[in-house]
């Protein structure tokens, strides 16, 4: 599902992340539009979404609609169909009609500064949904409400350091990689490293990319599992990659989830299935839910309250219990 | 003696054929087991070689396609989109369905799938021969318009489909051989009959050397290439339909996203001229073999993802270095140079386009 994500990120390998890293300075835009104050019906808020692209990003357009309709918020949605100049002539219309607040999902992380500092001259509050974007200027947006990827890596490495804390052979580990560059696949590479970094018995023996598809997954997990005499755990960076290693693992004759433990990020509904069902250990959840922290951060802004520049999306993790009892009520 | 060396060292199937023989070697040092083949509890063969023939299949029969297309002097790139339409096509009509694990649903949806790309195919054929379009430009529309029309039929969603024959024709065996393979097979061997045992190749390659000469000798350069285009998306679709239900879902981004690069890199591995004409099926084996043997040698002896790329290049570069026309020319010339007297006497032999 981050896949796009990652292939435009990959495209900017400098970090926006990192401009934002100082998220505890709250933001000095906050209320600085002159619709301060409104009545929460008299507000607009123009959205310009990347596209339909995945699952995860229906999933994220439901939400964010669902979400504005329920506060009662009126909402301009665009959808840019992956492409950045829509996104721009979207985000220009917005700024012309004088609408309250801008929020988006960038398509790339670069490019940006001239129509942002547009929606600066209109007074117009501008809030980073998913993506971020690299400006070296960061009063060009209120803040950035997305996944913290690394966070999620350390989420994975700190359940997988959990369950064999008291294993005394040494744990042979497996990593389907995201896409190779990409940001969620280099965080989330990272924050499990980390986590396993303190259990000397906890290895990565072998790690490769299935560029975040299910036929990737399972082709390199069929590959480890000839070239590796022994794997105890699959780590990998999306649910796609996960259920293509269940594939091979189950084709190999072993019992994916008993025989070799699968860790998995995202909770899309495919992965969370096959939690219930066993097939997976543990998911991280990588949540496209941002409506209600969006709405959030509307009505804190129209309050005239400051807001942090770098909000973490409200995720959870799911073991196998708490799957059975989270899917019928998922929305994606 | 020495001539016969040289004769076997001029094959143009000699250095592909000695690449995948190393690529095992490679494995086989890293994975003693690897040649290894088993039974596995189902009465299946379990085995990386295996793998590569299973994993492998889908490229080869579009690469098979693309060899007649070449061989006519065109190009097709518009496979890899018709991978994704073919599978987005037959996983949404599965998924409509009352009964997904129906045999015949998953007929039906299997067939308005291949009619559909057929029906592709013929397009692309049209843009070629009636309206004079150059392929690369004709094909390169519904590469890029494919793509779209795959994300209208899944209205943009990844579909996933829990269908027990549908998952049969990607992942499934018959007689402990894997499914895919089969298929690759009969495709190979059924257009290797077709054109090889009738005039057709002959005709197809006529119109690729000379369309003109082939026109007015007789030839219908306008049908054939009908035929070729045709049966190449044909082909990209039943490809398509084996990579979908592998991966039990429909991916309009990714499903076969660029396949059309590694069926023509197999094309041309296998001594196919992209100057079109002379065409060869079994070159196009290797050259499938090759590429799947390449990625699978990528994940058992761990070389890291960043350096992946670079890995394939290298190997690419080696093997159409060693195949060219310039590299033998060189090892002609080293050949007669022990014979100083002779060579002046014999006029060069022509380096002919392998």
């Amino acid at each position: 599902m981050k896949k796009t994500v990652g292939l435009f990120a990959a495209a900017a390998l400098v970090m926006a992340l990192s401009a934002c890293s100082g998220g505890a300075t709250p933001a000095a835009s906050g209320g600085a539009g002159g619709a301060a104050n409104k009545p929460l019906d008299k507000i607009v808020v123009g959205f310009a979404q990347v596209g339909a692209e995945s699952g995860w990003r229906t999933a994220n357009t439901k939400d964010i609609q669902d979400s504005f309709k329920e506060a009662g918020i009126q909402l301009k949605f665009s959808d840019a169909q992956q492409k950045q100049e829509n996104q721009i002539s979207a985000i220009r219309s917005y700024i012309q009609q004088g609408v309250d607040y801008i929020a988006f999902s960038p398509v790339v992380q670069t490019g940006w500064d001239a129509v942002l500092n547009e929606a600066k001259a209109a007074k117009i509050p501008v809030i980073l949904t998913d993506r971020a974007v690299d400006s070296k200027d960061t009063s060009l947006y209120a803040t950035f409400l997305g996944s913290d990827f690394v966070l999620e890596g350390k989420k994975a490495g700190e359940w997988v350091a959990n369950e064999y804390k008291s294993a005394s052979a040494p744990v042979n580990i497996v990593q389907l990689e995201g896409t190779t560059g990409s940001a969620p696949a280099i965080d989330r590479a990272k924050g499990f490293a980390d986590a396993i970094a303190s259990n000397s018995n906890l290895k990565v023996v072998a790690s490769q990319t299935g560029d975040f598809t299910r036929a990737g997954g399972k082709q390199v997990m069929e590959a480890f599992l000839k070239s590796q005499p022994k794997i105890d755990l699959v780590f990998a960076q999306n649910d796609d990659m996960g259920l293509g290693a269940i594939e091979a693992i189950t084709a190999a004759g072993k019992v994916p989830g008993k025989d070799i433990k699968i860790v998995t990020v995202d909770a899309v509904h495919d992965g969370m299935q096959a939690l219930a069902d066993g097939k997976i250990n543990f998911i991280v959840e990588c949540s496209p839910l941002l409506g209600k922290q969006l709405i959030d951060i509307v009505k804190k802004l129209n309050a005239g309250e400051a807001v942090e520049k770098r909000i973490v999306t409200d995720e959870t993790t799911f073991t196998q219990d708490q799957a059975k009892t989270a899917l019928p009520t998922r929305k994606y | 003696m020495k001539d016969i060396f040289f004769k076997v060292i001029g094959h143009r199937l000699f250095w592909p054929l000695v690449m995948l023989v190393v690529l095992i070697a490679i494995n086989v040092i890293n994975v003693p087991g690897f040649l290894s083949i088993t039974v596995n509890a189902e009465g299946n063969l379990f085995g990386s070689l295996i793998d590569i023939l299973r994993n492998g299949a889908p490229t080869l029969i579009i690469a098979v396609g693309m060899t007649l297309v070449i061989a006519t002097r065109g190009i097709d790139l518009s496979v890899g989109s018709l991978c994704a339409i073919a599978g987005a096509m037959a996983c949404s009509i599965i998924l409509t369905s009352p009964d997904p694990n129906n045999v015949g649903t998953v007929a039906v949806a299997v067939l308005v799938a291949l009619a559909l790309a057929l029906v592709l195919g013929l397009w692309n054929g049209m843009l070629v021969s009636v309206l004079g379009i150059q392929p690369i430009i004709a094909t390169l529309i519904l590469m890029t318009a494919g793509r779209g029309i795959a994300m209208l039929i899944t209205e943009g969603q990844i579909l996933t489909v829990q269908s027990t024959p549908f998952k049969f024709l990607g992942s499934g065996f018959i007689y402990g051989v894997p499914f895919a393979t089969v298929v690759a097979a009969v495709v190979l061997a059924l257009v290797a009959l077709l054109t090889r045992r009738t005039a057709l190749g002959m005709l197809i390659e006529s119109v690729g050397i000379n369309p003109e000469a082939s026109r007015q000798a007789g030839v219908r350069a306008r049908g054939l290439l009908f035929l070729v285009y045709g049966l190449c998306a044909l082909l990209a679709a039943v490809a398509g339909i084996i990579l979908t239900s592998n991966q039990t879902a429909a991916d309009a981004n990714n499903t076969g996203l660029f396949i059309e690069l590694d069926a023509i890199l197999a094309v041309v591995l296998g001594g196919t001229s992209l100057n079109g004409g002379r065409y060869s099926l079994t070159g196009t084996l290797v050259g499938a073999l090759v590429i799947q043997t390449l990625i699978t040698t990528v994940y058992t002896v761990g070389i890291p993802p960043i350096a992946t790329m670079v890995f394939k290049a290298a190997v690419v570069v080696a093997v159409t270095l060693l195949q060219s026309p310039t590299t033998n020319a060189a090892l002609e010339r080293w050949r007669s140079r022990p014979k100083p007297t002779k060579t002046s006497s014999r006029p060069s032999e022509p380096v002919v386009a392998r």
